[in-house]
C-alpha cells in the first residue's frame, strides 16, 4: 500500500478539540465532520486539502479527547496518513480502528516542509520526500497491530474470532 | 517479577502470573463506559459489524451526560439510539435525564467501578476512577463497540510514573492545584503512554474528591492512568458507596518506574493554567490583570459535592461582579439535591451565579455557557486548548472551585485569600 501527496504542516499538541471542534459533534457523518475537520487551527484547511495530502506534525498528535470523530474528520478529508513525532495514545488506537494511516517519525517532521511532495510506502515504512529527495524510515507498527489492520481492522478482526 | 500496581491489575485481568511494560496483553474488563457523544458511534460499529448481543449487560453503562437535556435535534437523536441499544440489550446502566450525572463523577458515586477492577471508557476522561485504586482509561468509540461485544480489550502494559507525595496542602490548595502543578512540570506528554501512580504519605492529606480530581486529569499529561495507592480513605469511600467485594492491589516495593517525581504538598501553591494547554500552570496570584467573563464551577473534574462546598464558603454573603457570568453545575443529582439541602444552591443563586442541571456542556464548548470571540472564563474544567469553550478566539483559564469563586467576586484572576483574609492583599 502506497500513500502519495502534499505535506500540511502543523505543530505540536494538535489537540482533538482542533480537530474537530465539540459544537460539531452531535453528527456522526464523516462528510458533515470533514467539512469542520482543523477550522479552529487553520480556517483554509477545507478549501485547501487533496486527496492524499499528508498530514506532518510534532508531539503529541491527537492529545484530549477521546472522540473517534476526529480521526474521522481527518480521514473524510481526504489526508491519506498522518505523520508525526509522536501521537497521543487514545488518538493512536483510534486512527488503527477505523484505518486512518498514521506513521511516527521524528526526523521526517522534522525535516519535511510545507508542500513538500511526498510518497509513503507503509510496506517498509519508507517515506520518501520527492521535492528534497530525501527519505525517512517510519517506526513499523508492532506485529499484533499490523495483524489487526491487515484484517480489517478492530471490529474486523474479533467478528473474525469470535467463532 | 516485580511490578507496578497497574501492572499488577493488568496481570490480573490477563489471567497471567505477571507482565511487563511494552507487553501486548488481552485483558477481561469489569466495566464498558460511553456517552451521548461516543456511544452513538460505538453502537453504528457494533451493528455494521453484526454483532446480535452484549458479552454481559451489567458491566455495560451508558450515560448520556454531554448535551443533554438534549440541545439540539442531532443531540436528541443521538440519545435516541442510545436509548434504543440499552433496552435491546437489557443493559442495567442506562442513565438519562433525571437519573444521570457527569459520568465520572456518577460512576463512582453508583458504585460501578472499585479498587482492582479494570475499566475503559469511551471517554478520555475514564481515567477518573484511579482515585479508587481502579486500573481506568479512556479509548474510543471502536474499542468500545469491541469490547461491549467481547467483554475485553487489549493493551500495552504500561511503563508508570511514581508521584511520591509528602507533606500537607495550604488552606486554600486542593487537588485540581495538585495536578495543574504537577502537569505543568512534567508538561502535556510528560506521562504520554505510561501510568502516574501516586503514593506516599502526602496522601493522606488527599481526600477522595481530591483524588478524584487528579486522576481525572492524568490525561492531560498524556497518561494512560492515574492511580492512587489504596489506603484507609479509599477503604472509608468503599464502604459508603458499594456492597460487593473488591481487591486491592499494592505495588511492589521493588517495582521499577520510568521515573520518580518527589511532590511536596506543602510547597504546591493556588494554580491556575493559562490558555491553550493545562501545562501552562502558574500561581494564581500571578492572574491580577487578567479580567474574566465567565465563570464555570463543575465538569467531571470539579462538580462533586466538597467542590461546591469550597465554592460555596467564598460565595457566602458575597456578590458576583456585576457583569460577570456565574454558572454552577452539581455533577450528579445526589450532588444537585445536597446543594439544595446544605443552602449551597440559596448561596449561589444569592451571589449572582445560575445553577445549571447536570451536564458537561461548556466544558467542551458543547453549549449552557458557550464563549463570544475574546472572552475569557475561569473555569472548573479540564481543557483550555483553542475553541474549546467556544469562539476559537476565546480563552479558559483552568483552576479550582475556590479560585474560580473568588475570581467570580473580583472579576479577575485571583487567590481566595484575596477575598477570605482581611488584609491579605495582592
Amino acid at each position: 500500500m502506497k500513500a502519495q501527496g502534499k505535506a500540511i504542516k502543523y505543530g505540536d499538541h494538535i489537540d482533538t478539540d482542533v480537530i474537530i471542534p465539540a459544537r460539531y459533534l452531535a453528527t456522526q457523518s464523516p462528510e458533515e465532520l470533514a467539512a469542520h475537520c482543523m477550522e479552529d487551527l487553520d480556517r483554509h484547511f477545507t478549501a485547501r486539502v487533496k486527496t492524499g495530502d499528508i498530514i506532518v506534525a510534532g508531539v503529541n498528535f491527537g492529545c484530549g479527547s477521546s472522540r473517534e470523530h476526529a480521526p474521522i474528520a481527518i480521514r473524510a478529508s481526504g489526508i491519506s496518513c498522518v505523520i508525526a513525532k509522536s501521537f497521543a495514545r487514545i488518538f493512536y488506537r483510534n486512527a488503527i480502528n477505523i484505518g486512518l494511516a498514521i506513521l511516527e517519525s521524528e526526523q521526517a517532521a522534522e525535516d519535511i516542509a510545507e508542500g513538500d511532495e511526498l510518497c509513503i510506502d507503509f510496506d517498509t515504512g519508507v517515506i520518501t520526500n520527492l521535492t528534497k529527495n530525501a527519505h525517512y524510515a517510519a517506526q513499523p507498527f508492532p506485529g499484533f497491530i499490523a495483524d489487526m489492520i491487515a484484517k480489517g481492522g478492530l471490529m474486523a478482526s474479533i467478528a473474525g474470532g469470535a467463532g | 517479577m516485580a511490578m507496578t500496581m497497574t501492572q499488577k491489575i493488568l496481570a490480573a485481568h490477563a489471567g497471567l502470573p505477571e507482565v511487563r511494560a511494552g507487553q501486548l496483553i488481552k485483558a477481561r474488563l469489569d466495566l464498558v463506559l460511553g456517552n451521548d457523544i461516543t456511544a452513538p458511534v460505538a453502537i453504528d460499529a457494533f451493528e455494521t459489524a453484526g454483532f446480535d448481543r452484549v458479552t454481559d449487560g451489567a458491566r455495560i453503562a451508558l450515560v448520556m451526560d454531554h448535551f443533554v437535556p438534549n440541545k439540539d435535534i442531532k443531540a436528541a437523536e443521538g440519545c435516541k439510539k442510545c436509548r434504543g441499544f440499552a433496552r435491546r440489550f437489557g443493559l442495567t446502566h442506562f442513565y438519562d435525564v433525571g437519573e444521570m450525572g457527569v459520568e465520572h463523577a456518577l460512576i463512582p458515586e453508583k458504585g460501578l467501578i472499585a479498587p482492582g477492577e479494570a475499566a475503559i471508557g469511551a471517554d478520555s476522561h475514564s481515567c477518573t476512577y484511579g482515585a479508587l485504586g481502579a486500573f481506568s482509561t479512556g479509548v474510543g468509540s471502536t474499542d468500545m463497540a469491541a469490547a461491549m461485544a467481547t467483554g475485553e480489550t487489549w493493551f500495552k502494559v504500561p511503563a508508570a510514573i511514581r508521584v511520591n507525595l509528602t507533606g500537607k496542602k495550604g488552606r486554600w490548595v486542593s487537588g485540581k492545584d495538585v495536578i495543574l502543578h504537577l502537569i505543568g512540570l512534567i508538561g502535556v506528554d510528560g506521562a504520554l503512554y505510561q501510568s502516574l501512580e501516586f503514593s506516599g504519605w502526602g496522601l493522606s492529606d488527599l481526600t477522595m474528591s481530591d483524588r478524584l480530581t487528579i486522576a481525572n486529569m492524568a490525561i492531560e499529561a498524556g497518561a494512560k492512568n492515574g492511580i492512587f495507592a489504596v489506603d484507609d480513605i479509599t477503604r472509608d469511600y468503599m464502604r459508603d458507596h458499594r456492597d460487593r467485594e473488591w481487591t486491592a492491589y499494592a505495588a511492589d516495593p521493588d517495582a521499577e518506574y520510568a521515573r520518580v517525581i518527589d511532590l511536596d504538598l506543602s510547597e504546591i501553591p493556588c494554580t491556575v493554567s493559562w490558555p491553550h494547554l493545562p501545562e501552562n500552570a502558574r500561581p494564581a496570584v500571578e492572574g491580577a490583570e487578567i479580567a474574566i467573563d465567565q465563570v464555570v464551577i463543575g465538569s467531571c473534574t470539579n462538580g462533586n459535592i466538597a467542590d461546591m462546598a469550597a465554592a460555596a464558603e467564598i460565595l457566602e454573603g458575597r456578590k458576583i461582579k456585576k457583569g460577570l457570568r456565574g454558572i454552577v453545575i452539581p455533577a450528579t443529582p445526589k450532588i444537585y439535591m445536597e446543594c439544595i439541602a446544605r443552602g449551597y444552591t440559596k448561596i449561589f443563586m444569592e451571589a449572582g451565579c445560575i445553577v445549571s442541571t447536570p451536564t458537561c456542556g461548556p466544558c467542551l464548548g458543547g453549549y449552557m455557557g458557550i464563549l463570544a470571540a475574546g472572552e475569557r472564563a475561569v473555569s472548573t474544567t479540564n481543557r483550555n486548548f483553542v475553541g474549546r469553550m467556544g469562539h476559537a478566539e476565546s480563552e479558559v483559564y483552568l483552576a479550582s472551585p475556590a479560585v474560580a469563586a473568588a475570581s467570580a467576586i473580583t472579576g479577575h484572576i485571583s487567590h481566595p485569600r484575596e477575598i477570605m483574609e482581611e488584609g491579605a492583599g495582592l
